[in-house]
């Protein structure tokens, strides 16, 4: 590459606005060079900058509960847990490099995530990830599908990280553009957390890790646009992972921010070694002087602007104590890891990078970053069109089916079934915490040497916010912290990953703000914060955005190892209760997916007070053990719900007898997606009990009947044997896999 | 009773060495050393573990890199000695490269890798591994890996049987061997093996992944509990 020269059409070229380039030019009091020019492209890119949405994501409460460090502050949030103990968790996307190259861009978004965490100080224990592919009748999503789980599984087994949970979604809406969500969580000791920082005149800045290659450059830049035919070309932007070398950097780390050496310590992700500099300069309110000779290269003629934005793997900048150097130096040696000191900490917020004898760009740290000096815009919204017709919907039109046969193919649906598939492609237990696995309502991970563990999960239903951004995004936190309240576990905080289209666009910001607006509200109500996330736009595929989809990440506390609670029936003769009300809502359910094949109606509502009394009382009652197994009612209806309970413990299926009110239609009360409700099984001995506290609580219950047999039968109408039903579940995306 | 001592040899790479520590320490009681892969004392360890995890990444090939560690010819002396080794996953890949036991490791049957509870039967019980497993001759152990099936010539296999040094088999609860309970195309269903001396063992199988009845099974502790009992009775 040859450095070019610098005019507004090659700003434009970079993304820049003609009105970006004015401020750019203000702020350097002159033109930017080539390698400026590349800077502020990158750090002002959407990605980087957040510059469209973070003036709504600080209307999200960013601080309360257990929070120690809140969103934005760190690189992950930061919740208390006592025993000295904090987690630190996030989720991110890595949408658009997955859609061109999905092995690589999903195991680096996995990498990228991990860096986060333990950057800070936490060691990694769970790798969650929210997955969005287009139809699995599609050749095309069958290779992304493939190729983005082998790419999770490979590195995170390799890393050493249990994967444990997640979703995996296959609608029209994502076909050419796959949402790829990676989250993760550490524990770090409350007097170990390390900071992104720089300062203190004349310590050291180290680069460590890998070393740089052209690889990434401008990935930044690639995920802040729509993915189109153009897209393909951009495959070199996607970076390369190496996992192995990633946990060397994970052990090298945690050792020197032991040894109490250093000042401060950031990942590089996007934006590589400019988006690291800038960042800790502007944090710890000081410059820094770089020489780019000494950064570890792979490659050879690179040039000054490809070093600084190169967004390659498994690499950190230290802020090193001035004569802790050579300590640093001894631990990446042992493990076999460059680690060079590039430069040092000025007093002048300048970032001054030098490069074969030549000032290459002097910049101002602050004005390149989010909170400082990088634009922020509020976009224009407008009300999309859709919605009046969708949600005007007449389902009562809809002409009735046999349910035995509708009831089978909802539940052979891929978004329903099993996604085993997937699960057993990934280390789910190394480290030894992991109580329970995936496939249940929430992963439970062990906090070693403690009789406490955590809950987390993620969860989201685009569709749900397609029809109602607001109610929908309010539906994925009440999802997130039933699950999490299933296993037994206190809702703690939220990461949030925000899938959105182009937010030039009016109607897709009116959805970014309506579902901004619905978490908050969720949030604050549930005194589950946000911790941090990320925000994704440019979504888009030739035809339209993509579903709405703000993934929600939530991880809870279990306060003791008795609480944690299953999903799965246990045995014969326990009463299976169903808790919360139906509401006969199908707008937006599977049902009416797969088969009307329809995406309309209004979103279920939900009632944020009564999703709150059910959490209270189901931890009541898993603390007093009346209960013996809880699962919630999602996709798919209360009796893809009791299915699930009959079957999701493959080793021993076990049936059950059950009788459902019908309030207007059949098969609109078993499909309905009414929110809060959830399915537990009591033993016989607990139902006195059960029920008084059901009614101290003022929560609706119903005995629905009872665990037993070796089929579910319905309304004493429908039987399905669970040989069948566990078949359909637990093989269905094999079959199509393996075609 | 003295204590057996357990040396876990760290490789760049390894990713179960401390849950292999923690089991043998936290939950089982034994003292235990971590050795690192560039040293060559095995500080007086009574049985050496390798640990399972990706080392050198296994960009090579599985095992192939890290048998050159420094640690490894001290590993291969002492086992020639009669030393107990116990490879672990990739510590079993280890030992194949390193010649101390036979066969080489494909990649798995259906090309990915698989983490999951398996069934293993318990194919010999004269061993120091297998002699005291209180009367269980199945055992439930999960594997996590992509290159775990088990491959050698006839001659190699016909020896193995001879000379009863394959100690587990994938089977079903019951103890029945059949495809559907090979997760990985192993031939003979093979899922850990000894050498002729019976003091080196290689097993594809976690048994350091459950050895806490907080994680809800215990059926690897009696493997690392029958070593102990015979190191020290």
């Amino acid at each position: 590459m040859k450095e070019k020269i610098v005019t507004l059409e090659l700003a434009r070229e970079h993304g820049l606005t003609d009105e970006e380039f004015e401020k750019i030019k203000k702020i350097l009091g002159r033109d930017p060079n080539f390698t400026e020019l590349g800077i502020f492209s990158v750090m002002w890119s959407e990605h980087c900058s957040y510059k469209n949405s973070i003036a709504l994501i600080k209307t999200l409460p960013r601080n309360g509960g257990r929070l120690l460090v809140g969103a934005g502050e760190e690189n992950a949030g930061l919740v208390d847990i006592g025993d000295g103990l904090a987690v630190a968790f996030k989720i991110e996307s890595h949408n658009h490099p997955s859609a061109v190259e999905p092995y690589q861009g999903a195991a680096t978004g996995v990498g990228g995530i991990l860096r986060d965490i333990f950057t800070m100080g936490a060691r990694p224990i769970a790798s969650l990830n929210s997955l969005r592919f287009g139809s699995l009748e599609s050749a095309h999503t069958r290779f992304l599908f493939e190729l983005v789980v082998k790419g999770i599984g490979d590195y995170g087994n390799c890393f050493g990280v249990p994967t444990v949970a997640g979703e995996v979604y296959f609608d029209e809406s994502y076909q050419t553009n796959p949402l790829v969500n990676a989250m993760a969580v550490g524990i770090v000791k409350t007097d170990q957390v390390a900071s992104a920082t720089a300062k203190g005149v004349g310590n050291s800045i180290m680069i460590v890790g890998s070393s740089t290659g052209r690889d990434g450059i401008h990935g930044a830049t690639f995920a802040s646009e729509e993915i189109s035919e153009k897209s393909e070309s951009k495959r070199p932007s996607v970076q390369v992972g190496d996992p192995f070398t990633e946990k060397l950097l994970l052990e090298a780390t945690l050792e020197i921010i032991k040894g109490g050496w250093l000042i401060g310590i950031q990942d590089m992700g996007a934006a590589g070694i400019i988006c690291s500099t800038s960042e800790m300069s502007a944090k710890g309110e000081s410059g820094m002087k770089i020489n780019l000779d000494k950064v570890p290269l792979r490659e050879s003629g690179m040039i000054a602007y490809e070093i600084m934005l190169s967004e390659s793997q498994e690499r950190m900048l230290c802020c090193v104590k001035k004569g802790c150097e050579d300590k640093v130096k001894e631990v990446f040696e042992k493990w076999d890891l460059h680690c060079e000191i590039i430069g040092e900490v000025t007093d002048d917020g300048m970032l001054e990078i030098s490069y074969q004898g030549e000032l290459k760009a002097k910049v101002p740290a602050y004005d390149l970053v989010l909170g400082g000096g990088a634009p922020v815009y509020k976009r224009e919204t407008k009300r999309p069109e859709y919605l009046d017709k969708k949600n005007n919907f007449d389902v009562n039109k809809l002409p009735e089916v046999d349910i035995y046969n509708a009831f089978i193919k909802v539940f052979s649906s891929p978004n329903i079934t099993s996604k085993k598939w997937v699960y057993e492609q990934y280390d789910s237990m190394v480290r030894t915490n992991t109580i329970v696995g995936p496939g249940c309502d929430a992963a439970v991970i062990h906090i070693k040497d403690t009789n406490k563990a955590l809950a987390m999960k993620t969860d989201c239903n685009g569709r749900f916010v397609y029809l109602g951004p607001k109610e929908g995004a309010k539906i994925a936190v009440a999802e997130s912290a039933r699950n999490i309240v299933c296993s037994g576990g206190v809702p703690l905080a939220i990461t949030n990953c925000l899938n959105f289209g182009n937010p030039y666009k009016p109607e897709n910001f009116w959805q970014f703000t309506e579902a901004i607006e619905g978490m908050g509200e969720a949030c604050r109500f549930f005194d589950t914060p946000v911790t941090g996330g990320n925000v994704s736009f440019y979504n888009e595929s030739p035809d339209a955005a993509v579903y709405p989809t703000p993934t929600i990440g939530m991880v809870g506390l279990i306060e003791n190892l008795e609480n944690i609670t299953t999903s799965f029936f246990k045995n014969e003769g326990d009463l299976v209760y169903v808790i919360g009300e139906d509401f006969e809502e199908i707008g937006g359910s599977e049902f009416l997916k797969v088969i009307h094949n329809e995406v309309a109606g209004a979103p279920p509502k939900i009632d944020l007070q009564a999703e709150k009394n059910l959490h209270k009382f189901l931890l009541e009652t898993i603390n007093g053990k009346l209960i013996k197994s809880a699962h919630d009612v999602s996709e798919g209806g209360i009796v893809a719900a009791l299915a699930e309970c009959c079957i999701i413990d493959e080793k021993t299926l076990i049936g059950a007898d059950i009788t459902l009110p019908i309030k207007t239609r059949e098969d609109f009360s078993l499909f309905s997606e009414s929110q809060s409700r959830v399915i537990v099984s009591v033993s016989p001995a607990d139902k006195d009990k059960f029920e008084a506290a059901a009614l101290a609580n003022k929560i609706p219950v119903l005995n629905a009947g009872r665990v037993g047999g070796s089929d579910l039968t319905i309304n004493k109408r429908y039987s399905f044997s669970l040989e069948k039903l566990a078949d359909v579940y637990f093989n269905t995306i094999s079959r199509i896999m393996n075609g | 009773m003295k204590k057996p001592k357990f040396g876990v040899v760290v490789f760049p790479g390894s990713n179960c060495d401390y849950d292999a520590y923690y089991s043998l320490k936290k939950v089982l009681g034994y003292d235990v050393s971590f050795l690192w892969h560039k040293d060559t004392d095995l500080q007086n360890s009574d049985a050496i573990i390798l640990p399972g995890g990706f080392s050198y990444g296994d960009y090579l090939r599985t095992g192939a890199i890290a048998r050159f560690s420094p640690i490894m010819e001290k590993v291969v002396a002492f086992a020639e000695n009669g030393g107990v080794v116990i490879g672990i996953c990739n510590g079993f890949q280890i030992l194949l490269e390193a010649g101390l036991l036979p066969g080489v490791m494909l990649k798995n049957k259906s090309l990915k890798f698989v983490c999951k509870d398996v069934y293993l039967k318990v194919e010999s019980d004269k061993s120091i591994f297998t002699n005291t497993l209180e009367n269980k001759n199945v055992l439930r152990i999960p594997v996590a890996h992509g290159d775990g099936n088990y491959f050698a010539d006839e001659a190699t296999l016909n020896s193995l049987t001879e000379n009863d040094q394959i100690i587990f088999k994938y089977s079903d609860e019951n103890g029945v061997e059949h495809e559907e309970a090979n997760p990985n195309g192993s031939l003979l269903n093979i899922a850990g093996i000894v050498n002729t001396k019976r003091n080196v063992l290689g097993m594809m199988p976690h048994p350091e992944r459950c050895c806490s009845g907080i994680l809800g099974n215990t059926d690897g502790a009696l493997i690392f509990n029958s070593v102990a009992k015979s190191l020290f009775n």
